[in-house]
């Protein structure tokens, strides 16, 4: 038989389908590298350029050393984050404590209001707490039990942040302490060890790189935060509203980018230190492990649940509050119920286009987010060629993580807005919010699916080769529904925060595509509180109402696709 | 068309490393039509690299691949004519029984109803008839694998590949599998390779083993010649158990170990050079025999410990004038009660000399 006359047609077969592989990653590497790598970089060559573009070197560094105001603003963000962790971690720690390991009754309905906060805008905290504690707020004699004069300042943004930032270290903390051998305190119950020395030397050891990777995240939000400082601050300056002051207010891009690396650093660190913890948890526990089962203890349980009762109460207090600021017609003096602040209060700002507009651009981050996100850790994962491109991209998607969604932000409006970029006609339009907030939430999203799909069998698409199915038949008919659930995460998880952030498109949003958490925030500039609640509680409405949709989705999909997921008891 | 006389599958001087590590040295093996040859070797030792480059999976380094004649050294695993079963069996979780085993077939524009006959041929012939409407979560490892082996086989591939395809199953079923996949391969007469660590599925399934250490190939042979007759003294010590006795060569088959003078088969060895002796418990004789005064290489010694392993015991013996090398000896349980062999009793027996392997004390 004629070999080389055999071969010919199956070998340009295997090209194509190599060209596809290789293909799909360039350009990914391409799109990481035109929407992340260079808006980034734009920010250190800015950092150079005086306010006319002429080169002046360091110069701007200089100046902004000289700035005493600046330096205070510094170590008010170190403040802020400071106090923000040692409040947030503890309480979050001592919750996810109660909920893995004590017998609490309705688990899951703690689990789940606990996680109200990142429903809303981080400035809806700053708000609650503006009705709760401010000058005509309902509870604020009680500042003065603790010392303090006033709400406005440090104690206010501290506290607003606290609630912002608790999911977020609950989750981690959660996952942590889910994790543990059973053995272990078998072992230590058989020498008969106290509790007290169990918790020391064996819970809080395993839950140690947990704790570290909470505590850096919670810092890295607080660092990167300016609503909450705007709204509740007073007159606390800190480096993200520096930022925000130089490039909303002055249009001194210069100085907003070199305060822009100034915030980097902090976060930066974070990043590395909390890198390396990760990178030491995964030894943490063997494959033979026994899952831990809590035993009745019934006063520490009494305890656990009263704390953990309260915890919840504080949370449904501060989104309450906000709700019920919203329907009032004039706080403190007129409590009569009204909706006109929906109505005519958002109308009257002009913003009226701002809730639709988020709903508009929170549904493309959905989408296109996640087909991008599960398409590309898809494509790193399973397939085969363009090597070299394949630990940029790993390290690439990693970065947004690092990178405070203002300093983003200010990186796409230089980027966008250079007169030499061929992309400028995204100036001001609904693809730059989407793409840039797709880029600002990529990382986790990225490693939901990386999880997801190094979970199944790494044989799959070896299998499909020697049937000669083309890798992307058993993408459809395999890889997808069985990672289902982890698809739906992620374009939940890209709906949440594109309604709720404000970070990155403060800088972006053009009069038509102003969306709604920023408008929250020139409504309490201009003193329209109760507009800014009712905006602020909508943001949370609408959240929530998606949230129980991609739950119910979901749990029909998963009925009618996965029906294999029954048998997989044994 | 595959005929006869051209190999399914000839492997010639295919070598890889991964950076300084060489995982194969160039390695040459022709695999017959029809046969089942079994790599077998230590975890590390290259079976699976060599499998995985026949697949397509890796790429050689360097090295030429002819699949019933027709070079694949360079073709896509999809331009490959094989089926392969891995050791996580890799089943698709959310496509039932059937939808697996069709998955191959799908693509090659069957109708509907030829495509269910061959699935229920498979199923049939892998007796699982009513597993079709089932997922593979509903299985038991044992059904799982023969899915596995169902879809491999659909396409009527020429080449078979099998990963380590029993080790993740209970014993039991492990060995009723081995007969299975036995009597399916010669039914269907289709070249299969199998890549295995246990020794004994490789002795007990293959028309030929592969031995291999290292990156290389250490023996070639059938199971019997490759037990009997080890070429080394890795494969000796790889299957089965070996008895190592350091020994002088005096000459013409003459071997001392300790005082004792043993007569052995085996000759090409210089007088005074150092050597190993390499013999089986069970390559000894008896009093059953016969009268073990009419043998050579007589011996007796006191048994120091006994290791009971179902229907036969190994005894640990110290033989007299060894000078302290101790020897496995072989019993049947029936010979253990005949004899009351036990700690402390002492037993005659003869070697075996012609099945003793003789290699350089430096080959090891």
């Amino acid at each position: 038989m004629d070999a080389s006359a055999s071969l010919a047609p199956q070998r340009s077969g295997w090209l194509s389908e190599g060209l596809v592989a290789r293909g799909g990653i360039v350009l990914l590497a391409l799109a990481l590298f035109v929407f992340l790598t260079v808006p980034l970089a734009t920010i250190l060559v800015r950092a150079l350029e005086a306010r006319d573009g002429r080169f002046v070197g360091l110069a701007n560094f200089v100046q902004i050393a000289q700035m005493p105001s600046l330096l205070r603003a510094l170590t008010d963000t170190l403040r802020f984050a400071l106090g923000t962790t040692l409040i947030t971690v503890p309480a979050a720690f001592a919750f996810a404590y109660a909920i893995q390991r004590c017998c609490l009754p309705c688990k899951g309905l703690w689990r789940g209001i606990a996680m109200v906060p990142i429903l809303a805008p981080s400035l809806l905290a700053a708000i609650a707490f503006l009705y709760l504690f401010g000058n005509q707020g309902v509870f604020k004699g009680v500042l003065g039990w603790f010392g303090l004069s006033s709400i406005y300042g440090m104690p206010g943004m501290v506290l607003a942040m606290s609630f912002a930032s608790f999911p977020h270290a609950l989750m981690i903390l959660l996952a942590a302490l889910a994790l543990s051998d059973a053995r272990l305190y078998e072992a230590a119950d058989s020498m008969a060890t106290s509790q007290w020395r169990k918790f020391l030397t064996i819970t809080l050891p395993g839950a140690k790189y947990g704790l570290i990777s909470a505590a850096m995240v919670v810092f890295t939000m607080a660092v990167s935060e300016f609503g909450v400082p705007k709204v509740i601050g007073g007159n606390t300056n800190v480096l993200a509203l520096e930022i925000y002051k130089q490039v909303v207010g002055q249009q001194n891009f210069s100085l907003g980018a070199v305060v822009s690396i100034l915030l980097l650093l902090p976060a930066l660190a974070a990043f590395a230190i909390d890198r390396a913890v990760r990178g030491k948890q995964s030894a943490m526990l063997g494959a033979r492990a026994v899952p831990y089962q809590p035993r009745r203890a019934p006063l520490r349980d009494r305890l656990m649940l009263l704390y953990v009762v309260l915890v919840c109460a504080a949370m449904l207090l501060v989104v309450a509050m906000a709700a019920f600021g919203s329907l009032v017609t004039f706080w403190p003096y007129n409590l009569t119920l009204t909706l006109r602040h929906y109505t005519y209060g958002i109308e009257e700002a002009g913003i009226d286009k701002a809730y639709q507009n988020s709903v508009v651009m929170a549904t493309w981050c959905a989408l296109l987010g996640t087909v991008v996100t599960f398409g590309g850790a898809y494509w790193l994962e399973k397939t085969r060629g363009a090597d070299r491109l394949r630990p940029w991209i790993q390290l690439q998607a990693m970065v947004p993580m690092a990178v405070p969604g203002m300093v983003l932000g200010i990186g796409y409006v230089m980027f966008v807005n250079h007169p030499a970029n061929p992309l400028n006609w995204l100036y001001g339009t609904m693809a730059v919010l989407v793409i840039s907030t797709i880029v600002h939430f990529y990382s986790s999203s990225h490693l939901t699916a990386l999880t997801a799909l190094k979970s199944l069998d790494g044989e799959f698409e070896a299998v499909s080769a020697s049937l000669k199915v083309p890798f992307y038949v058993t993408f459809w008919r395999v890889t997808v529904p069985v990672c289902l659930p982890a698809v739906t995460d992620i374009a939940r998880y890209y709906f949440v925060n594109a309604m709720t952030t404000i970070s990155c498109v403060v800088f972006l949003y053009s009069p038509k595509t102003q969306v709604a958490a920023v408008s929250i925030l020139q409504l309490d500039e201009a003193g329209a509180l109760g507009p800014a609640a009712a905006m602020a509680t909508l943001i949370v409405l609408t959240s929530a109402f998606v949230s129980a949709l991609f739950f119910l989705a979901e749990a029909v999909l998963v009925r009618r696709t996965q029906g294999w997921r029954r048998g997989q008891s044994n | 068309m595959p005929t006869a006389n051209i190999d399914a599958l000839r492997i010639e001087g295919v070598h890889k490393s991964f950076g300084d590590f060489v995982a194969l040295h160039a390695i040459d093996l022709s695999i017959r039509q029809g046969e089942l040859v079994c790599f077998v070797g230590p975890s590390g030792c290259g079976k699976t690299t060599l499998l995985r480059i026949i697949a397509g999976l890796e790429q050689q380094s360097g090295g030429r691949l002819l699949q019933d004649g027709r070079d694949i050294s360079n073709a896509a695993p999809a331009a490959r004519d094989y089926g392969i079963v891995f050791q996580s069996y890799a089943l698709f979780p959310n496509l039932t029984v059937a939808q697996n085993i069709a998955y191959g077939l799908v693509n090659r524009r069957k109708g509907r109803a030829e495509m269910d006959a061959r699935v229920k041929e498979l199923l049939m012939l892998v007796g699982l008839p009513d597993a079709g409407p089932k997922y593979p979560a509903q299985c038991s490892g044992g059904q799982q694998q023969r899915i596995a082996f169902a879809r491999a086989l659909a396409t009527k591939p020429g080449l078979l590949l099998l990963d380590e395809p029993l080790s993740a199953l209970d014993a039991k079923v492990r060995e009723r599998l081995r007969g299975e996949i036995r009597s399916l391969q010669r039914k269907l007469g289709v070249t299969t390779i199998m890549v295995t660590h246990d020794q004994e599925e490789a002795l007990s399934m293959s028309d030929r083993v592969v031995v291999m250490n290292h990156g290389r190939i250490e023996q070639v042979g059938t199971p019997l010649e490759v037990y009997e007759r080890p070429a080394t003294p890795f494969v000796a010590d790889f299957l089965g158990k070996v008895n190592v006795l350091n020994a002088v060569c005096l000459g013409e088959g003459r071997y001392r170990v300790g005082s004792v003078e043993l007569s052995v088969q085996a000759n090409g060895i210089d007088p005074g050079a150092q050597v190993r002796l390499y013999l089986r418990p069970e390559d000894r004789y008896l009093p059953d025999t016969g009268d073990l005064q009419a043998l050579p290489n007589q011996l007796s010694g006191v048994v120091r410990s006994i290791d009971f392993l179902g229907t036969y015991c190994l005894a640990e013996v110290e033989v007299d004038r060894f000078e302290g090398q101790r020897l496995l000896v072989y019993y049947s349980l029936n010979q253990v009660h005949q004899y009351a062999i036990r700690a402390g009793s002492v037993v005659p027996f003869a070697l075996r000399g012609e099945r003793v392997r003789v290699f350089a004390a430096a080959d090891r």
